[in-house]
């Protein structure tokens, strides 16, 4: 009986370790934001707590217009998406034509070659229609996505046809239907999708590198790696406070809302 | 009619930004690059023979494809075994899914720089705590050998944590009786394992590997980065290897057929996916 209570406890102290070297990295980036730059490799308990790292890094980069260009951009992909999925999902899950079954397989091609693989012909594309260095060139190719387009349809199936029937004969046209019935029972999947799309543009860099060489463009991560890359001096303090700060709206929106995060994640991933 | 109304928004937009430029990167792939006044010519399979001479990207396939071995099963197991702690009675349960979690939530970017920090020759934490052990300093992002693994531990600690939350969903669809059973029968902890929750959780595993696996291919961001492919090519990968070819040499159509590569790749996947998972993803 003893052993098996301390095979428990090692077991526990084991999980704890591990789960304490997972946050380490994470942890030490803490530390070092928000001490001194004499002890960000150093630790003394009674070393002083700062925020200076954190204003030093709001100060030597255009860290304000950086967050003002990622929060246009992730809201305007956000509403983009809903409008242009929805309109997609609601054709192909309730106005049955003649090759939505092949729309929709050419459709989910996207979930497989991602805009990102992509980067030499879109921005070809983006050249010709003079979008380079503009938030919209950002977005534009992941408005129309595969994987939104996915999940609305899924949703709206299982949204009884005679929702639709009612509708008509109250005398609501097609966008009213969508409006009214569709869009408030599949809140739900909205919220999900939104979540998830905007922690994906929040965090997305490759697009954005290539496609942004100004300031008013750059979006936060962009924003970082040209911060971080061109010489600080290697004052880790202020890099650790810059990546901490990019990521912070994020981390805290998470941090308050964990449950919606992780049911939107697997919603959105279950299919 | 109202149907493809409806969809064309979205159709043109995909056209435009998936369907177009894959067409036409594989055509784009048959020429040669455009210089000045000079147009592209066809010049048929000779990017692919150039391909096929050029070590780097023979060292960019290695490296991805050791990317993807080690990255892939090394999450999933990670992955899973967080997820049975967290879904067991373990002290703390909150504290540790938020430390498994976290990592997720920060962009790669964020990560990498926090990692370089972490990696720091002589005074980093990791270097810190080996030379606490006794061991000498190592340079590891500056030395061939060390450097893809240490970017292969950034895509672990950033993935194995999501993929947990999926793992978790999955445990928690288990019939409890099925234990209770096991339990009856006196089934040791492996057994039970083996035989209840690895089958029960195999289509998640499934899903899981084909998401990481396509992740595998398209890492990119920790490369820019943390080590800029270097040293020596230690650490490119085929998207870092085409981001190079296409906006620092601007070799376009060298870029074209190593995007065709790199989308064959991702086809592969697609048809394995298409075959062993389609039984359990319904694209009804």
């Amino acid at each position: 009986m003893i052993s098996g209570r301390l095979i428990k406890l090692i077991s526990t102290a084991v999980v704890w370790l591990f789960g304490l070297i997972w946050a380490l990295p994470l942890l030490y980036a803490i530390w070092a934001a928000f001490h001194p730059s004499a002890f960000a490799t150093n630790f003394h308990l009674l070393a002083p707590l700062t925020t200076e790292n954190f204003r030093r890094a709001w100060s030597a980069a255009p860290f304000g217009r950086y967050f003002l260009n990622t929060v246009l951009l992730v809201l305007g992909i956000m509403i983009a998406q809903f409008v242009i999925c929805t309109l997609a999902a609601f054709g192909l899950a309730r106005r049955k034509f003649v090759g939505s079954e092949v729309l929709f397989a050419l459709i989910l091609v996207q979930l497989m070659v991602t805009p990102d693989v992509l980067i030499l012909e879109n921005y070809r594309t983006l050249q010709s229609l003079n979008l380079i260095d503009t938030l919209t060139g950002i977005g534009l190719p992941y408005v129309a996505s595969a994987f939104g387009i996915f999940l609305l349809r899924q949703n709206f199936k299982s949204i009884p046809s005679e929702l639709d029937d009612a509708a008509r004969i109250e005398g609501a046209g097609t966008l009213q239907t969508i409006w009214r019935v569709y869009l408030p029972l599949a809140r739900p999947v909205y919220v999900a999708y939104g979540l998830v799309s905007v922690s994906y543009h929040w965090n997305n860099f490759l697009w954005p590198l290539i496609v942004t060489n100004s300031v008013e463009t750059r979006p936060l991560t962009v924003g970082l790696q040209v911060f971080a890359s061109v010489d600080q001096g290697v004052d880790w303090s202020v890099i650790s406070a810059a990546a901490l700060m990019t990521s912070a709206p994020l981390m805290i929106a998470f941090l308050l809302f964990q449950r919606a995060f992780i049911q939107s994640f697997l919603r959105a991933g279950i299919r | 009619m109202q149907g493809w109304l409806l969809a064309l928004p979205a159709v043109v937009l995909l056209a435009a930004f998936t369907h177009v430029p894959a067409v036409s990167t594989i055509i784009d792939s048959f020429f040669s690059t455009p210089h000045g006044r000079r147009a592209a010519v066809f010049v048929g399979l000779d990017q692919y023979r150039t391909m096929l001479a050029d070590p780097i990207f023979w060292l960019a396939l290695r490296n991805n494809l050791l990317y993807a071995l080690i990255t892939v099963p090394v999450s999933i197991a990670l992955a899973l075994t967080m997820a049975l702690w967290v879904n067991g009675r373990i002290k703390g349960r909150a504290a540790l899914r938020l430390a498994f979690f976290t990592p997720t939530v920060l962009p790669m970017v964020a990560a990498a720089n926090i990692w370089l920090f972490f990696y720091t020759p002589d005074y980093g934490l990791l270097n810190q705590i080996i030379r606490a052990f006794g061991f000498g300093s190592i340079n590891w992002l500056g030395s061939t050998s060390t450097a893809l693994p240490a970017l292969m531990a950034v895509t672990i600690w950033k993935e194995a944590g999501f993929f947990m939350v999926f793992f978790l969903a999955a445990l928690q669809q288990v019939p409890p009786v099925l234990y209770e059973a096991a339990r009856m029968e006196n089934a040791d902890a492996w057994t039970v394992f083996r035989r209840i929750t690895w089958p029960l959780v195999m289509p998640t595993t499934l899903f899981v590997a084909v998401n990481a696996l396509i992740n595998a291919f398209r890492v990119v961001d920790q490369v820019i980065a943390m080590t800029g492919g270097g040293p020596d090519n230690a650490t490119t990968l085929l998207l870092f290897y085409i981001y190079q070819v296409a906006f620092s040499f601007w070799d376009t159509a060298y870029a074209a057929a190593l995007s065709a590569v790199l989308l064959s790749v991702l086809g592969v996947i697609a048809l394995v996916q298409f075959f062993l998972l389609d039984r359990k993803v319904h694209y009804r």
